[in-house]
């Protein structure tokens, strides 16, 4: 099941973070929310196999896949430093049809990121904002610091000029210039002033690393958020050994 | 990465969720299944499989009951084949695809 | 194979002759789980042999600590491939548990708190090839990595040292345990390539 995917852009967004522009031969499509596995080949044969998520998404084959460089990975670093335009990645899927937003859907939703677990989330917002739906998209957005911030600038651009998106920032570590607020770690209070309440029955996505999604899962079903409606990606630090 | 909620140092929390299995599960039943209902042998629990507890560092990968914590299938991917053991499963539900045209 | 990512691997490259075949080496100490970390106090833990005859040796975790301890420093093997040379340990060899014990069968079953199994040879454990251990790199045993005690046979892939290993079944037969009966070896020697069965 695996097939050959064309690198045909790169882009950095942050220090550690690069989007890769992907054409994969056979896809028909992609929905915002799925992800590839991305398996890695050397001389010797040895293999690896890392799971990104799309952060662009649509019909044909093309899409992209934003990667956060771990300190101790083994692809990532490879994917982030070395990839250029012009080479070809093994490539399975997209995958994970559980964890999507389809234009069909009436609801409100409620996305709910940690450090870069926003890029599924960023696929989301992408496909609702090409799309002919009218419904409510709001981001709450955790992240240490404005630079480690992905897709910083579009955000920004799209919240100001979109009537059907609201993005809400919470920085752990460092504020913007002209911050109202220290940093400081999410908590209960806090998550709950910043995102839709229950009573408007949002559908909800939580992504980052497992921690973060949990605790966070935790809090909206202690606050009447109904499990049925929350819909979760956890994040690894070490990624998988399949 | 946000590292602001983190496990303790003595509580390290190394697992995933059936998100991460879908590509293997792909080659495996030749159609992504994340969206599948498993029933949990163990406790009779029925949860979508994007929804289980998932080890991915080990020789193999383990999916497990997030109610209680049961096994429900093991993967081992050899140069030749891959091992599944389903006998945590009681039943899976796969949706058909909508038709088309 | 699949498609070479020219540049991959590179830094892997090793030809130390102290390496089995296959094998990188790390110098982390990647965590394996196929399951939560059991949480186990030491006034809690418990280690037992059982025989054949029924007989069950139990050790609290005093008795444990009064028994001799070796130091130990080896090299260990994880069939997912990485290596790591030189780790040391602290424990009670399994020849001093063995000591008080009877038994006429010839294989075991480790068992571990949270379900895992694993099936070693009992020559395997005995003549100074195997440790309960307790204590890592000179600090107590990591709960991820297997605290308050686990299994140490470093002859043989790590999968078969046992973390949070609470026992041993003795057994008339070789018996595959959890990895054992889904895909890996028996026995599992790392310089045979022993990973698949």
């Amino acid at each position: 099941m695996w097939r050959v995917a064309d690198v045909v852009s790169t882009q950095t967004e942050t220090a550690t973070a690069r989007t890769l522009g992907l054409r994969i031969h056979g896809l028909m499509s992609s929905v915002a929310g799925q992800h590839v596995d991305i398996r890695l080949t050397a001389a010797d044969g040895y293999t690896a196999v890392r799971s990104y998520s799309i952060g662009r998404s649509g019909s044909g084959d093309m899409i992209e896949v934003t990667v956060d460089e771990l300190p101790d990975g083994e692809v990532s670093p490879y994917l982030v430093e070395n990839v250029q335009v012009g080479d070809q990645l093994e490539v399975r899927g997209p995958v994970g049809g559980w964890f999507v937003w389809r234009e069909e859907n009436p609801r409100p939703v409620q996305l709910i990121a940690g450090g870069s677990g926003v890029v599924p989330l960023m696929a989301m917002i992408r496909a609702h904002e090409e799309s002919a739906s009218t419904s409510a998209f709001h981001l709450l957005y955790s992240v240490r610091s404005p630079e480690t911030m992905i897709y910083r600038d579009e955000l920004a651009e799209r919240a100001a000029s979109s009537s059907k998106l609201a993005v809400e920032y919470v920085y752990t570590r460092a504020v913007p210039e002209g911050w109202d607020r220290s940093p400081k770690r999410l908590d209960e209070t806090t998550l709950l002033e910043h995102i839709l309440p229950a009573s408007d029955a949002p559908d909800v996505f939580v992504c980052g690393q497992t921690i973060f999604v949990e605790t966070v899962a935790d809090w909206l079903v202690a606050a009447g958020y109904e499990t049925s409606t929350i819909r979760t990606e956890r994040y690894g630090g070490t990624g998988g050994t399949s | 990465m946000n590292d602001d909620i983190l496990a303790r140092p003595d509580n390290p929390i190394p697992h995933l969720d059936g998100n991460v299995a879908a590509g293997v599960l792909m080659e495996l039943f030749g159609t992504d299944i994340s969206s599948a209902l498993g029933r949990c042998e163990n406790c009779a629990a029925v949860r979508v499989l994007a929804d289980t507890v998932v080890y991915v560092d080990a020789p193999g990968l383990v999916i497990r009951c997030r109610s209680c914590s049961a096994v429900l299938m093991r993967v081992v991917e050899c140069p030749d084949r891959y091992w599944v053991d389903l006998s945590g499963l009681s039943n899976l539900q796969i949706e058909k695809p909508a038709p088309t045209g | 194979m699949g498609l070479i990512s020219s540049g991959f691997g590179g830094r892997r490259r090793d030809d130390n002759p102290a390496l089995p075949p296959g094998q990188y080496e790390t110098d982390g100490f990647p965590v394996l789980t196929a399951g939560p970390a059991p949480d186990i106090e030491t006034d809690q833990w418990e280690f037992f042999i059982a025989t054949e005859t029924g007989q069950r040796h139990r050790w609290s975790w005093d008795e444990f600590m009064a028994l001799p301890q070796d130091d130990v420093t080896t090299d260990i093997h994880c069939v997912t491939s990485w290596s790591k040379f030189g780790t040391s340990w602290r424990g009670v060899s399994l020849d001093t548990l063995f000591d008080e014990v009877e038994t006429a069968f010839e294989f075991t079953m480790a068992h571990s708190y949270g379900g895992y199994t694993t099936n070693v040879p009992l020559e395997d454990l005995l003549g100074g090839k195997a440790w309960l251990a307790w204590e890592f790199d000179g600090e107590p045993l990591e709960r991820a990595h297997g605290g308050p005690a686990r299994l140490l046979v470093p002859h043989l892939y790590f999968w078969k040292s046992a973390k949070w290993v609470r026992g041993l079944q003795m057994l008339s037969d070789d018996e595959p345990g959890f990895w054992e009966s889904n895909g890996y070896h028996m026995y599992g020697d790392p310089w045979r390539e022993e990973r698949y069965s």
